[in-house]
């Protein structure tokens, strides 16, 4: 059948896809809302890991601050919304541009740092980020700030009930992998890959790659902040601990496990990472642990994660074909 | 007396204790051959790095094409026409050679700030790249990973990518370093061929390469030019022979 992919991981990757694409009808039918929840949750993170990937896989940039940009999405409901501002396209707008706002200034700062710099200096500015929100004493400081009602929208774009909102997500998270692969087989994306391998040799070539990085992050900064906009609206409460470093650490995380600098493996890391994270910890208290142990294994053993595993087996069944 | 397309005036460096560029001067003219040779460590990579703008310079001033460069970083003198080569190979070792040389385009061919179109569907692009890529005779592996090909293919890709940015002037950092007779010879052959349409700032230890090329010679010792002259005369500098050549080549 010609229409089929032709790839395991091609495969893989469509049915992931096609299962995702009518689960609130089949979690409806089979009466489990919670499993909507999970999934609804866990393809927002993806949203947040597809755009870490590409600085982090595709560019090179490995940033333990992108939880920061989450937070400023969902601040971006959950401030305008406590005065009763509901307007999803302000929301939308204010997200969008204070997180390019904050990317720009501190990717100008942080990209002059390369390697260890570089991961330290972004965890310190989502830190930064993440103190304003706990200082915050109007918005709720630590205790978080509840939204009422979710961002408004025309009727036919309308967030409101668990299935348009989860195709809300859906449709995002489609538009985050299309634009992410648009971007990398572009120039621009030639020049952000080349510079994570020989920056030097890039610039012997004429490109300013300090001005591509920036652009690179900025872009990854507004992606990254669609998440936290869908996030405060699916919780309903926002709180800074969605912005703390240990969670820009899990973002790391799911990119690794699968696949950094492939176009699918963000998604199906995000999906394994919570789907594992919610079954370990009803198996037994100290699922912590084990996880920990399964991560570290990973990161030292596990050469390209999901994706990676995928394309081992394409090339193991090429070689015996 | 011929315009000078680049000229160095008083260039120091040093790091730490080692003076690796001592008062140079040059003017290198435009349409030719001009070669620089020294032993090993003599600061030739050093030189080149600082005209490229990989490294600043403690002192001295550089203009290109009649005015100052020395403030341009890296890019922006690439993108002014000095292209350059290294003597360790210096390419995107994952992608293709293909890929490479379009870099290579793409660098001096207008910005890059475009998201969606593919850049395996630029045609004119892969053209020129390829045009480039056959000129040091690597159109039939075009699509191999830059890592897979041997050291002299990678010796030629480097070459191959500055051509490929179609410089006004190349600096050429031991082109011909690893490579075996017969790519040598190509090399040669190439180097000739542009010999008159670019300028070419020739690093080479290759004596027999760089007496059949060179219009001009500079030696360098530690750091110094000691003599700047066309080879004929060089070859007869008492001083140089001293300093560099040695007996066999006299
Ligand atoms: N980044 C650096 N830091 C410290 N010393 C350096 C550095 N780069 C070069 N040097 C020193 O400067 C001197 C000149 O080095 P350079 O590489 O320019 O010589 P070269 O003429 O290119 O030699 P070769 O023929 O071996 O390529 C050497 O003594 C070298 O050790
Ligand atoms: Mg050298």
């Amino acid at each position: 059948m010609n229409w089929l992919p032709q790839t395991i991981s091609g495969r893989v990757y469509t049915a992931v896809l096609l299962i995702l694409a009518p689960a609130p009808f089949v979690f409806e039918w089979i009466n489990q809302p919670f499993y909507l929840d999970l999934l609804s949750r866990a393809l927002i993170l993806a949203i947040a890991v597809v755009s870490l990937n590409l600085i982090l896989g595709f560019g090179g940039m490995v940033s333990l601050g992108h939880a920061a940009y989450i937070g400023i999405g969902a601040y971006s409901v959950g401030i305008p919304s406590y005065y009763d501002y509901y307007n999803g396209w302000l929301h939308l707008g204010l997200a969008l541009s204070i997180s390019a706002a904050f990317a720009f200034v501190t990717g100008a700062i942080s990209l002059r740092t390369k390697g260890v710099y570089f991961i330290m200096i972004t965890m310190a500015f989502s830190q930064m980020v993440y103190f304003t929100f706990l200082s915050l004493e109007e918005y709720g400081a630590d205790d978080g700030l509840v939204i009422y009602s979710r961002s408004e929208f025309p009727e036919w774009l309308s967030m409101d009930g668990s299935t348009s909102l989860y195709y809300w997500i859906f449709g995002l998270l489609l538009l985050s992998l299309l634009f992410v692969r648009r971007l990398v087989h572009a120039r621009f994306g030639r020049v952000i890959v080349g510079s994570k391998f020989n920056e030097q040799r890039m610039q012997a070539l004429g490109f300013n790659t300090y001005r591509y990085r920036l652009v690179c992050y900025m872009i990854s900064a507004m992606m990254c902040s669609l998440a936290g906009m869908l996030l405060g609206n699916f919780t309903g409460f926002i709180s800074p601990d969605m912005i703390g470093w240990a969670r820009s650490g899990e973002l790391i995380f799911m990119v690794i496990i699968g696949g950094a600098g492939t176009f699918f493996g963000p998604l199906v890391g995000t999906i394994a990472f919570v789907l594992l994270e919610e079954f370990l910890s009803l198996i037994t208290v100290y699922w912590h642990l084990i996880f920990g142990v399964m991560l570290v294994a990973l990161v030292l053993f596990g050469k390209g994660g999901i994706d990676g595993w995928l394309s081992l087996l394409d090339r193991k069944r090429a070689g015996n074909g | 007396m011929a315009e000078q397309l680049l000229k160095i005036h008083q260039l120091n460096k040093h790091f730490g204790g080692i003076v690796a560029t001592d008062n140079v001067n040059l003017a290198v003219e435009q349409g030719l051959i001009h070669a620089i040779i020294g032993p090993n460590g003599a600061g030739k990579t050093t030189l080149i790095a600082q005209l490229s703008g990989q490294i600043k310079p403690d002192s001295g001033e550089i203009e290109f094409g009649g005015h100052s460069i020395t403030g341009y970083n890296t890019a922006r003198r690439a993108r002014e026409g000095l292209a350059r080569s290294f003597q360790i190979t210096s390419v995107v070792m994952p992608m293709t050679l293909l890929q490479n040389v379009m870099l290579a385009v793409q660098g001096t061919s207008g910005h890059s700030f475009r998201f969606w179109a593919p850049v395996r569907e630029d045609r004119e692009m892969a053209a020129a790249a390829m045009e480039s890529l056959a000129a040091v005779g690597l159109d039939d592996r075009a699509d191999r990973i830059a890592a897979n090909v041997s050291h002299g293919e990678q010796r030629q890709l480097e070459v191959a990518m500055a051509l490929a940015m179609k410089p006004r002037m190349l600096l050429l950092d031991e082109p011909m370093a690893g490579m075996g007779k017969e790519e040598g010879a190509m090399m040669v052959d190439i180097l000739n061929s542009l010999k008159g349409d670019i300028t070419i700032l020739l690093v080479e230890h290759d004596m027999d390469a760089v007496f059949s090329l060179a219009d001009r010679l500079s030696v360098l010792v530690n750091g110094h030019i000691i003599a700047t002259d066309t080879v004929d005369n060089i070859r007869n500098n008492q001083e140089v022979q001293k300093a560099y050549l040695g007996d066999g080549h006299a």
